[in-house]
């Protein structure tokens, strides 16, 4: 059993400017849980030796910086390099504070989605991460949330809640930027249509499934994974 | 801002999308903290193929690191030159960069560091869409 991170340092005040982990970031975390042995056993792209350290976390829209606390313990907190992308300067703050709190550098950048990182990192995200908004939203009230970039960005999706969502795989970025086997994990709730959103990663040549479904008072969560083949035998 | 972190953004402004001069963004009137990090020689051997290691070498240099040689080391074979992997552990992990601006080589775009986090947003106009 791996602890929920310590989150103590945050106060009343940062849940106020900050999404407070809840039901959806636990069924994420227990996701992450249940598949530790594959993250970690993974091998690094290219690296000569197989001791599968070295690797890149990506989380975008890291909130309080919870989830890539949590990822730090599966992976060792100085045998890989977390990035925390959020567009909100007090998430940036938190994340880099809740990093020290737990022992690991987690890299905050002020940033929407991964924009300035897309060019250099091709093919080289072992573990993509995304806790997306996705509370279905007027379209015009989903844009003026994330102008502000404020908290309400962290859950206005827009009119299936899945505006963001569209936006990372449309562009393909998921089969772009992950490594061969490296894997995504995406938040969604039943009224996003999760399976369709596996169905579209699907096409992209990704092997995606929903690994984990809970309800969670009004509620219905899913855990999208999708893994980026190796292109050696490893369907499985 | 770590210069590890660093030798993975490149300007993303409307102008230098389809350039391969927006990277490495370059550092102006930085404030640098020292921070000591656990060694791991496992890490670095199996980060560095995703190290862009020509910019690292101009970046280290800004900064007034000269150690690193200007021939990347090979990453098809394991990394084994103990001074090496000291320099990169130090380089890579353990250089702050607190406060300070970094300048698009190709458009002149200032992005600001504050407290160790880059602000890589952009206006809207700024954008590629
Ligand atoms: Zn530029």
């Amino acid at each position: 059993m791996i602890p929920t991170p310590s989150l103590s340092h945050l106060t009343k005040e940062d849940y106020r400017k900050v999404y407070e982990p809840a039901e959806d970031t636990f069924a994420l975390l227990d996701a992450l849980e249940e598949d530790a042995e594959r993250i970690t056993s993974q091998k690094v792209n290219r690296a000569p030796d197989s001791s599968g350290k070295g690797k890149l976390c990506v989380e975008i829209g890291s909130g309080s910086g919870c989830v890539s606390a949590f990822v730090s313990q599966i992976l060792g907190s100085s045998d890989a390099y977390y990035i925390c992308t959020d567009i909100n300067p007090e998430a940036n703050r938190c994340t880099d504070l809740t990093g020290k709190e737990n022992k690991v550098t987690l890299n905050a950048i002020r940033t929407s989605l991964l924009e300035s990182l897309t060019g250099r990192l091709e093919n080289k995200v072992d573990l993509l991460l995304f806790n997306p908004p996705y509370v279905p939203t007027e379209e015009e009230e989903e844009r003026m949330a994330q102008a502000e970039q404020s908290i309400q960005g962290s859950w206005a999706g827009g009119n299936t809640g899945t505006r963001l969502v569209d936006t990372i795989i449309d562009q393909g970025l998921v089969e772009t930027l992950l490594s061969p086997g490296g894997s995504f994990y995406l938040v969604a709730i039943k009224q996003n249509d999760p399976e369709a959103i596996v169905a579209r990663l699907n096409q992209r040549g990704l092997d995606s499934k929903v690994v984990l479904a809970r309800r969670a008072g009004r509620e219905h969560l899913h855990i999208i994974r999708s893994i980026k083949p190796t292109g050696e035998d490893d369907h499985q | 801002m770590r210069l590890l972190t660093h030798n993975l953004l490149a300007c993303h402004a409307r102008a230098c999308t389809t350039t391969s001069n927006n990277f490495p963004l370059i550092f102006k009137d930085v404030q640098v903290e020292l921070i000591q990090a656990e060694p791991n020689p496992d890490f670095i051997k199996g980060f560095l193929p995703k190290i862009e290691w020509n910019a690292l070498v101009k970046t280290a240099r800004s900064l007034g690191q000269d150690v690193l040689p200007e021939q990347s080391p090979d990453f098809s074979k394991p990394l084994n030159d103990e001074a090496l992997l000291n320099s990169l552990h130090h380089i890579l992990l353990e250089i702050h960069i607190m406060e300070g601006q970094m300048i698009c080589p190709n458009c002149s775009h200032i992005y600001q560091i504050r407290s160790g986090i880059p602000n890589m947003l952009l206006a809207e106009h700024e954008i590629n869409k």
